[in-house]
């Protein structure tokens, strides 16, 4: 169960209110009548599954429903930072190393 | 039978936190003893010489009581003295004695002191090695049920009570500063110390007072007997408002960011059932910014032969039952030890009048205040020296003692033995590190204190007492007041004003490591020298499964089940580990080290479901109009949480004769659905249009004020999930519809969009599911039942098809759409939910002419089916695209955005020419309705397994056409028309079909445009 | 048909839609606990306990969704008597308001929830429909919504077993208002005083909490007011 911190709503909540909506920064491709079948597929089926620092994004659904990133270490199922969407993670791969 | 209730052989004639003015009478396998209030089960059996409390998992071999604590491992009871309020898995030692409590013994069969397969043990024991369950109940495999219930009833797993349990059970959440976790001398000195300084506390035991050890302990504090403190400390705590105390309560997990879960036993240490109108127990959910864990310490047995017998026990509970509950369980006390610790057992043992055989200790020069002590009191001290086996049988009655080498893994010198009822044994102690390991933990090897201690945490988390290895009374109380500061300045509060109590001076000599004693025989050939006593483990099956090639710890147990009780091995793993590394030829810490697993201690299934159960397990959710269906005597059918009407069965109807009827009575005059549950979605925004036209299928730039719109919503991947007719309500506004199950996954759907791809775009989504009742009127006669009820022109050439106009329905401002689910001339009326009721009445009222007919789910989905309207989630599975459907009509691909879903179904696969499609399905024999699921196929003739070509998705008797009517998928059916498919069924039946247009019924769609 | 005279109301080229839904006041709503027959309860039920509940029925509730400029924050704040509560998780209250007592409830950066008495709900929005500019959306959801009163010196007990939000008063002090999740649904929150709350919950999900109340409520005692 893990305490989460809403960016919006600026408190922590229980793990409850949230759902987890996958993989963050996957944007959709600008053109995706320009895309290969396999760029298509790559977009919409293929996610990274680290071991260590991960992208993930979040909604609060039961509270303010906003969307938002959530970076977690996957092993030690700390939360390293919340940010909101369009903003870029401060902790990444590289530098929890 | 009768027998001398007042005998209670073994309780001292003083001492002891009972109240002996309280006496309480309890049944055990069948017979009546007492005790006093105060006792646990445990004691008060050992007060009435109960030795045998179960019989042992493999080898059936009667089993005494071990302990005091949570890690008991043989005094497994099943109590209940009802059918409902039955409770497999209690440890005696945790439970209150109340008046009246009924206990057997949950393994022994047929009883504990006669057991059949204490035979089968005593001549099968070498039959089962470790590996036993693989090696011999994997095969055959139809045995294995028979071999299920063997081991079930042989292992004492207790049972579920076959009446419902008519206690209470619930959960509350909980927030607090500091969570602490025991309330012994580290426990309450960090409590206090907290509290004093502000903060939000909350302090769990498991025991039903707290004390922990001081409870049991003699020494003194401020020169008062430490209960006394105890007592003072407990009436502070209790003074302030943010303190909350948790007796009974076990911490049984501790998750992820300091989340963990309290059992409270709130009324079932005093009764076998709650009373009226109590909680039995409740599931804390505790969510703590830090938490201490002054958990203590175990004390770990010392292995050595047939040290099962009963009569054999740790050392600290000896004192336990002494000090604090009045009872010395056994005349002549022999104590076996590797420090000085223990030797308070026999100075307990002593000081209650009891003879002490000898005190025997592995070390060559003991020395220490308890050591002193002991030679004060003229107490034997056998140094150098070990107890190598028990002897007895139901009960022990002597040991034989050797002396050791320096080591302490031979005997070297001849065997003496000496009478006793009692064996003592303390190799040290482990301290409860159980918690720790929850979040995934991985504890440390100490040398010093010969135990493992919590390792590297994520949690907020701190330790304090004897978890640490500080097991004087003056480091845990120490401890608990700096780990409390730490933490206090953790969350930024002062600290408080706080003085540790004076402890007496006490200076212990060094331990041994011991956890095996040697025998004159090889470990093979020694009598049974158990390591885990409740899954049967002895050390010589740890050598075997060493000596098999087991090499990790983690396969080591389990190879050997070591660890895999209910008791998760507290007593027995750190030995069972020290045989594995001594036969490895490797330290402890390199053999690996032990974790556990939530929960602490077995949790009752009543306070995990807590009130999610009868009425309360899932939410229903009615619509305005419920309470009509209810009366009308509609059956029901869920619908997501929705309770919906799903067919009004009148007189003796059955079903399809209730659906026949609705189903005729709609198309020959007019009927009525209470459609409320259907989702709906306010938009607003300029760029709704904009927003629109990329999450469905169709064009929406062009759609004008007043008008409605079917669209497909698809995935990425081209496939459709959810349709819904959308409405134009002014130039920016719209009113979008979903499916009842799909409402909530819609919304946010276009929210998830907004939010993260197109936040540029001007537009707000609000759900307003809830605020319109919604109630749609079907058949010819709908238009004239309406114009009863409105002054509005309802006329075809005022208000077309797919037209909607606000007006007033029988005086209430109604949105009214005319579209069509039925295919019949059709009106859904809207209007703000708190007028439902009215509006739907008032239809009633003025529809009696007409035969106005309620329907339910049932017959809209017969209705639909007659006009090859999909369903979606019925019709579609998530594989399918607009084009598998049939509804190409449906697809704008000339939009200029591209719309989600294009890209996807336009993939190599979905473009296919025999990829599956829906078609309509028309049995030769008109009266065969098909079972939904059912698969096709081309060639009934063809050899098993035929290749299927698709399956059947609706299928219903159409009192209408009086014929059945179905579709399905068939690959390539769309250029299949009038071909033939076959539905071979399980009962041998084949059912034929011809493949055609899934619509059914008026073709041209000329009814629904009148 | 036809006791009460009504004009064909037709459709403008407006931006947006404004109808009103409320009919004459002689049709009485039926509120999403009306099955309860809570004025029985009332009268006929405990009078004393630990947790007092009240549906406050009927009111006018209205989403708001917006990021207001500074501009549009000065039209709503004339409009509504109060400004908009721009921290998260605060509340205003005015009784004094053009619209009479008005509540003004943060749920998200860009969304209030505005509660106001029945019949003020479309006056609000048509005044809204008016004055207010630029982008937002104003939607009516009185009839999908009811309020729950929730009092007593026991019902932050009950609430602990519904709710897994932190009530004690130094993290939730009165103003103080959250969605989240009650029982196996939802509710906002908002404490409306130290030992009182109101609870805005679903339609539909009406029934299913005011049994789950109940149940929890029972070792305190339920006192039901009307």
């Amino acid at each position: 169960m893990f305490h989460i911190y809403c960016p919006y709503c600026c408190e922590y909540r229980e793990e409850e209110e949230f759902h987890v909506a996958g993989q963050a920064h996957i944007a959709r491709p600008l053109d995706p009548d320009a895309c290969t079948d396999k760029e298509w597929g790559e977009f919409m089926y293929f996610r990274a599954n680290p071991r260590g620092i991960h992208h993930e994004l979040w909604v609060h659904g039961a509270g303010c429903r906003k969307y938002f990133n959530v970076t977690r270490d996957t092993q030690t199922y700390e939360i390293k930072e919340v940010y909101k969407v369009g903003e870029k993670p401060s902790v990444v791969a590289d530098q929890a190393k | 039978m009768t027998q001398d209730l007042s005998k209670q052989s073994n309780r001292l004639l003083e001492g002891g936190r009972i109240d002996r003015a309280k006496p309480l009478t309890f049944t055990y396998n069948g017979k009546q003893y007492k005790g006093f209030e105060g006792d646990t089960l445990a004691s008060a059996l050992l007060a009435n010489g109960v030795d045998i409390v179960g019989r042992s998992f493999k080898y059936s071999r009667p089993r005494g009581i071990v302990a005091a604590g949570a890690e008991e491992p043989n005094a497994i009871m099943q109590i209940g003295s009802t059918e409902a309020t039955q409770i497999p898995n209690v440890r005696a030692t945790q439970q209150s004695l109340y008046a009246g409590l009924v206990a057997s013994s949950t393994n022994g069969w047929p009883n504990v002191d006669m057991d059949l397969m204490g035979l089968v043990g005593k001549v099968g024991g070498k039959m089962m090695p470790p590996g036993f369950y693989y090696k011999t109940f994997m095969y055959p495999k139809s045995m294995w049920e028979t071999y299920e219930s063997y081991i079930r009833k042989a292992a004492g797993l207790g049972r579920a009570p076959k009446e419902n349990d008519p206690d209470i059970y619930d959960k509350m959440n909980q927030h607090c500063d500091l969570l602490i976790v025991g309330a012994g001398p580290a426990g309450l000195m960090a409590a206090l110390t907290a509290a004093r300084a502000g903060a939000r506390v909350i302090i769990a035991d498991e025991q039903n007072e707290f004390g922990g050890s001081l409870l049991s302990s003699k020494e003194t504090l401020n020169g008062k007997p430490a209960a006394e403190w105890v007592k003072d400390v407990v009436q502070e705590l209790s003074g302030f408002d943010d303190v909350l105390m948790l007796p009974n309560s076990q911490v049984n997990g501790y998750h992820d960011h300091n989340f963990l879960t309290i059992q409270q036993h709130c009324t079932d240490q005093f009764a076998d059932r709650a009373p009226n109108g109590q909680i039995a127990q409740r599931l804390h959910r505790v969510r703590a910014k830090w938490v201490i864990l002054a958990t203590g310490a175990h004390e770990r047995p010392l292995v050595y032969g047939n040290n099962d017998i009963p009569g054999c026990m740790v050392a600290n509970a000896v004192s336990t039952y002494i000090n604090r509950y009045g009872v010395a369980p056994g005349k002549d006390l022999v104590l076996m030890t590797s420090n000085d610790n223990a030797y308070r057992a026999a100075l307990d043992w002593h000081d209650a009048g009891r003879r002490v055989v000898a005190i025997v200790d592995s070390r060559k020069n003991p020395k220490g205040t308890f050591v002193e002590a002991a030679r004060e009191r003229g107490i034997s001290i056998l140094v150098g020296s070990g107890v190598i086996e028990a002897h007895g049988n139901k009960r022990v009655t002597g040991v034989s003692i050797a002396p050791l080498n320096d080591a302490g893994d031979a005997v070297v010198g001849p065997i003496v033995k000496m009478a006793a009822d009692t064996v003592a044994t303390s190799g040290g102690w482990s301290p409860v590190i159980h918690l720790s390991c929850h979040t995934g933990s991985r504890p440390v090897w100490n040398d010093d204190i010969l135990g493992f201690t919590p390792g590297k945490t994520y949690q907020k988390q701190l330790t304090a007492g004897a978890i640490n290895g500080a097991f004087a009374t003056k480091e845990a109380l120490s401890e608990g007041a700096s780990a409390a500061l730490d933490a206090l300045s953790n969350l930024g509060l002062a600290k408080s004003d706080i003085e540790l109590p004076e402890t007496e001076a006490i200076v212990e000599g060094k331990a041994m490591a011991l956890f095996h004693l040697p025998h004159t025989k090889p470990t093979s050939k020694a009598p049974k020298q158990f390591v885990d006593y409740q899954n049967d483990v002895t050390a010589a099956g740890i050598e075997l499964a060493c000596r098999e090639g087991f090499e990790s710890i983690e396969h080591v147990k389990r190879y050997t089940a070591m660890g895999f009780g209910t008791d998760q091995g507290k007593l027995g793993n750190i030995n069972g580990m020290a045989i594995a590394a001594k036969m490895l030829k490797q330290t402890i810490p390199q053999t690996g080290t032990t974790i556990f697993r939530p929960n602490y201690t077995p949790v009752t299934f009543g306070a995990i479901a807590g009130r999610d159960c009868g009425e309360l397990f899932d939410p229903k959710r009615y619509t305005a109009m419920h309470a009509w269906h209810v009366e009308r005597g509609a059956k029901f059918e869920d619908v997501g949480q929705w309770k919906r009407a799903w067919y009004y069965p009148k007189g003796n109807e059955t079903m399809q004769e209730a659906l026949n009827r609705e189903c005729l009575a709609t198309r020959e005059s007019v009927g009525i659905l209470d459609a409320s549950t259907l989702g709906k979605i306010d938009i607003q925004g300029k760029d709704a249009r904009e927003f629109l036209g990329r999450v469905y299928t169709n064009a929406w730039a062009k759609l004008p004020v007043g008008k409605c719109r079917y669209g497909l919503m698809c995935g990425e991947d081209g496939m459709v999930f959810d349709d819904g007719v959308t409405s134009c309500l002014a130039e920016n506004h719209f009113l979008m519809t979903t499916t009842t199950g799909g409402a909530a996954r819609v919304l946010s759907w276009l929210e998830i969009y907004h939010q993260t791809e197109w936040p540029e775009l001007e537009v707000y989504f609000t759900s307003v599911t809830d605020h319109w009742s919604t109630m749609t009127i079907s058949g010819p006669n709908s238009r004239k039942l309406l114009e009863k009820l409105t002054d509005y022109d309802v006329s075809k050439e005022n208000m077309a098809f797919m037209d909607w106009k606000p007006m007033t329905v029988a005086g209430v401002p109604a949105r009214v759409f005319r579209i069509s689910f039925t295919g019949e001339l059709s009106f859904e009326i809207n209007v703000q939910a708190n007028y439902g009721m009215h509006v739907w009445k008032a239809l009633f009222e003025q529809g009696e002419e007409f035969n106005l007919t309620p329907y339910g789910t049932e017959t809209m989905h017969i209705l639909r089916a007659e006009k090859g309207f999909i369903i979606a989630g019925q019709d579609t599975d998530g594989s399918v695209h607009p084009f598998d459907l049939g509804m190409s009509w449906a697809v704008s691909m000339q939009k200029p955005f591209s719309f989600i879903g294009k890209r996807g179904m336009q993939r190599e696969d979905c473009v296919r020419a025999d990829r599956k499609q829906l078609v309509g399905l028309k049995t030769l024999d008109p009266n065969v309705v098909l079972p939904e699921g059912a698969q096709g196929v081309l060639d009934p003739k063809a050899p098993i397994p035929m290749p299927m070509v698709g399956h059947v998705t609706s299928s219903y008797w159409s009192a209408n056409l009086k014929r059945s009517v179905a579709m399905g998928f068939v690959k390539g059916g769309l250029d299949k028309m009038g071909e033939k498919v076959f539905y071979p069924l399980a009962d041998g039946r084949v059912i034929e079909a011809e493949i055609c247009s899934p619509v059914f019924l008026d073709p041209k769609g000329e009814r629904q445009h009148v | 048909m036809s006791d009460v005279k009504v004009e064909a109301v037709e459709l403008a080229p407006v931006d947006k839609l404004v109808t009103k839904q409320l009919p004459a006041a002689e049709i009485v709503g039926e509120s999403p606990l009306h099955h309860a027959d809570l004025i029985s309860v009332a009268e006929h039920g405990p009078q004393e306990g630990g947790v007092h509940f009240h549906e406050r029925k009927l009111m006018g509730l209205l989403t708001l969704r917006c990021l207001p400029s500074a501009e549009q924050q000065e039209v709503i704040k004339a409009l509504l008597g109060v400004a908009l509560p721009m921290q998260p998780l605060t509340s205003v209250t005015a009784d004094d308001s053009p619209i009479g007592k008005v509540s003004v409830r943060w749920v998200s950066p860009d969304e209030w929830l505005i509660i106001v008495a029945g019949e003020q709900a479309f006056e609000l929005e048509t005044r809204f429909f008016e004055q207010l500019t630029g982008h937002y959306s104003l939607v009516n959801i009185s009839g999908g919504t009811t309020i729950f009163d929730v009092s007593g010196r026991h019902v932050v007990d009950m609430l602990k077993k519904s709710t897994p939000v932190d009530l004690h008063g130094s993290e939730f002090p009165v103003g103080k208002v959250v969605s989240t999740v009650f029982a196996k649904s939802g509710a906002m929150i908002c404490r409306v005083a130290e030992d009182q709350f109101e609870l805005v919950v679903r339609r539909s999900f009406a029934d299913y909490l005011w049994l789950w109340i109940q149940d929890a409520s029972r070792e305190y005692g339920l006192v039901v007011h009307h």
